[in-house]
């Protein structure tokens, strides 16, 4: 990993966080190429569908840059974008089974990440966990 | 696609995730072995990689298209050896977890490349 050299930030990726460096990575890889390739060859298909993947990889990777970089910046801005991408998982996933005319095509959050074993619903529980117990002590931020 | 191959690959991947997995429920990092086991199955998807684009060069078309069924093959690929680098980095029982997620992570991929390719 680039960031292994000693820092006096907070490191996010000791222990569990390296498994969520991984599953993040995935995601990363899986959302960014898989929308990358749509919009590149159907976007008039399914736009929104497609769109919303490519936000949920952006999304995505900067979780992982953060995750990496460390620090308590990232660790808050991390935090954020968890709760943004559960929110975002929430909606889109609620959305895909109340409307699914408005999905020709499926996306990383329909039917709360189905496609995708529900990592992308359980991924941000368990980060928001893991950057709260990484927080200094006597910081629950 | 080599049906036999990519079932081969699966099983691999699966058991290797297994084992890793009983390391790390010992609180076990990643050992010599278990070094020896990812590389056996990085060679699998290696030479699936090659009959993929063998296959491909041969003039056989994937039925979700070829673009698609390169990109999983190199990510199938990647998968074990990134694993295994972030478990030489963190030389704890969660060295050996992340490299049990790869394993079922490659698992699923192969169970997409099966269907990209069309059965």
């Amino acid at each position: 990993m680039a960031a292994t050299q000693e820092k006096p930030t907070t490191r996010l990726i000791s222990g569990p966080g390296m498994l969520l460096v991984w599953l993040y990575g995935v995601m990363v890889v899986g959302a960014v190429s898989r929308s990358i390739v749509q919009i590149s060859t159907e976007f008039e298909h399914a736009p929104l569908a497609y769109s919303l993947s490519a936000l949920a990889g952006v999304v995505y990777g900067f979780i992982t840059y953060s995750l990496v970089r460390g620090g308590e910046t990232a660790r808050k801005a991390a935090r954020f974008c968890c709760a943004a991408e559960l929110a975002g998982v929430l909606v889109v996933g609620t959305w895909t089974l109340v409307e699914p005319s408005a999905f020709p095509d499926t996306t990383v959050w329909s039917e709360y990440g189905m496609g995708y074993l529900f990592i992308p619903v359980l991924l941000p529980i368990t980060a928001m966990y893991w950057l709260r117990k990484t927080a200094p002590q006597g910081d629950a931020a | 696609m080599l049906v036999p191959l990519t079932v081969a690959t699966a099983v691999a991947a699966l058991l290797l995730a297994a084992w890793c997995g009983w390391a790390a429920y010992r609180d076990q990092p990643t050992k010599d072995w278990h070094f020896i086991g990812m590389a056996v199955v990085s060679v699998l998807a290696l030479v699936q990689l090659v009959v993929g684009i063998v296959q491909l060069a041969r003039g056989d078309k994937p039925e979700q298209g070829t673009t698609i069924f390169v990109s999983y093959l190199l990510g199938a690929f990647a998968c074990v050896p990134v694993t295994g680098f972030m478990s030489l980095a963190e030389r704890t029982r969660w060295g050996s977890v992340t490299v049990a997620a790869g394993g079922v992570v490659l698992a699923v991929l192969q169970v997409r490349l099966y269907d990209i390719w069309g059965g």
